[in-house]
């Protein structure tokens, strides 16, 4: 391989038609409400931990939907479980036990 | 009705452009890279088209590229642009026409500015004055060179002597449009189409045979950026980007892009050859990249000119497969030989990329 002195950057580019859904579909399971968040963040404004550890439940909900499971894994971590993003959701949408519902599903691939 | 209101909601979308006289700037940069373009355009314009194209050889730089490098201050780049507009003016033309998408960029703000702040506009007069005795007045027009060959894809066509087609199955051709960010992004209504739909270059392809291709990253940027570019450190971002672009059409399988900016077509091809030696891969088909062309060069090659008059023997991506598609006869023993057939020596080849 030529050295130019510069190199290419990883793609942040996603291909849903190879990304891997297989958590999401997990998730949906538990919690189907998943697809009906809007991204309007009011969540994450809320969340008191998301200063603190980065996590941030809209996030989580879009790599959710992208197929990025490790990002998901880091954030899940650092909620509490205060349930002060399910009470400001305008749809209505058990975040709480939408996290809930993701340990879960880590936990059980953990424990395999 | 519903065509009808689309038919009108599209009309928002074109733009004025005069028939002909037009004064006509060149690029500080086109000539490098791509040699014939400038010259093909005031050959097709006058030669094909009969129309009257001025060019004054006072003209300088527009002082675009300094200025997005942030090696000169706005108010020094619209002084320039006031020279500029100064000899349009004792010209004696009115309608403003630059080859760069910069230049039309640098152009279109310089003026946008003024008309918000006139002040700015009555300070730069004065300091024209002050720096040269001069004096101008603002174009009645400005239209980027593409516009103007877009105007006429139609007159091109009947006199076409090839069609955007493969000449073995018949089919269109699948073009990539590649419109330069400075054309519609910054000032949307100046472009035609704006900046949701531009339809400058699709334009000219449709009505030469070919088919556009639609994909992903079709209006992401090719990654030149002078700031990018100019700093080597930062050149692995400024190909990232192309990079994008590449795997996002490759799946389409492209037979050519065809652009309209001086960086656009030079990253997009000199890339493909870096990229080919980092990572091995190439776009086209059996080890060649994909030809990218500047709309002159395509328009004159479905005119029927000879391709190394055009200048496509100084792309790094071969163009020999686009042309067999179309059905172009070429010499391929004279790709390299310079004025009167004289042996100017060939070029090194990469390691990856087919070239010949």
């Amino acid at each position: 391989m030529m050295d130019f002195g510069f190199s290419l950057s990883p793609s942040s580019t996603i291909n849903l038609d190879k990304a891997d859904l297989s958590l999401l579909r997990k998730v949906r399971a538990l919690e189907p409400d998943v697809d009906i968040c809007m991204a309007c963040g009011s969540c994450t404004a809320s969340c008191t931990a998301g200063p603190f550890t980065g996590m941030s439940v809209r996030k989580v909900i879009n790599d959710l939907q992208r197929g990025r499971a490790t990002e998901i894994g880091k954030m899940v971590s650092g909620c509490m479980l205060c349930g002060k993003c399910t009470m400001v959701c305008p749809r209505g949408i058990n975040t709480r036990h939408l996290i809930l519902s993701l340990w879960r599903v880590y936990d059980k691939e953990a424990a395999r | 009705m519903i065509y009808q209101g689309k038919k009108r909601i599209w009309a928002d979308y074109q733009k004025e452009i005069p028939d002909d006289h037009w004064y006509y700037v060149r690029s500080c940069i086109r000539q490098n890279f791509f040699p014939a373009s400038e010259k093909m355009f005031t050959e097709i314009t006058r030669g094909v088209l009969g129309k009257d194209i001025y060019e004054n050889p006072s003209h300088t730089t527009c002082g675009g590229i300094a200025y997005h490098c942030d090696t000169l201050p706005q108010e020094t780049a619209m002084t320039v642009v006031a020279r500029q507009f100064a000899i349009m003016t004792e010209s004696g033309y009115e309608n403003l026409c630059p080859s760069c998408i910069t230049s039309f960029g640098n152009y279109t703000e310089i003026l946008e500015t003024w008309r918000e702040f006139p002040e700015l506009e009555t300070k730069i007069r004065e300091m024209l004055w002050k720096a040269c005795r001069r004096e101008f007045r603002k174009p009645k027009y400005l239209a980027h060179s593409s516009d103007l060959i877009y105007k006429f894809r139609n007159e091109i066509a009947e006199k076409a002597k090839f069609r955007l087609v493969d000449r073995e199955t018949g089919e269109p051709l699948r073009i990539v449009e590649h419109i330069g960010c400075h054309y519609s992004k910054m000032f949307p209504s100046k472009g035609v189409g704006g900046a949701e739909y531009p339809y400058v270059l699709a334009g000219m392809v449709e009505s030469w045979g070919g088919s556009v291709v639609d994909y992903p990253e079709r209006r992401h940027c090719c990654g030149f950026g002078f700031r990018q570019y100019f700093v080597k450190a930062n050149r692995g971002y400024c190909v990232s980007n192309t990079h994008k672009k590449f795997e996002s059409m490759e799946p389409y399988h492209p037979d050519a892009i065809v652009t309209n900016c001086p960086g656009c077509p030079y990253f997009l091809d000199r890339w493909q050859y870096v990229i080919s030696e980092q990572t091995g891969k190439t776009y086209g088909s059996n080890g060649y990249g994909i030809p990218v062309l500047t709309y002159e060069e395509l328009a004159g090659l479905v005119l029927g000119y000879d391709p190394w008059d055009l200048g496509l023997q100084l792309h790094q991506v071969a163009v020999e497969p686009l042309l067999d598609k179309i059905g172009v006869e070429y010499d391929p023993k004279a790709k390299y030989l310079g004025v009167d057939r004289k042996n100017i020596m060939r070029p090194g080849l990469p390691t990856v990329l087919k070239c010949c």
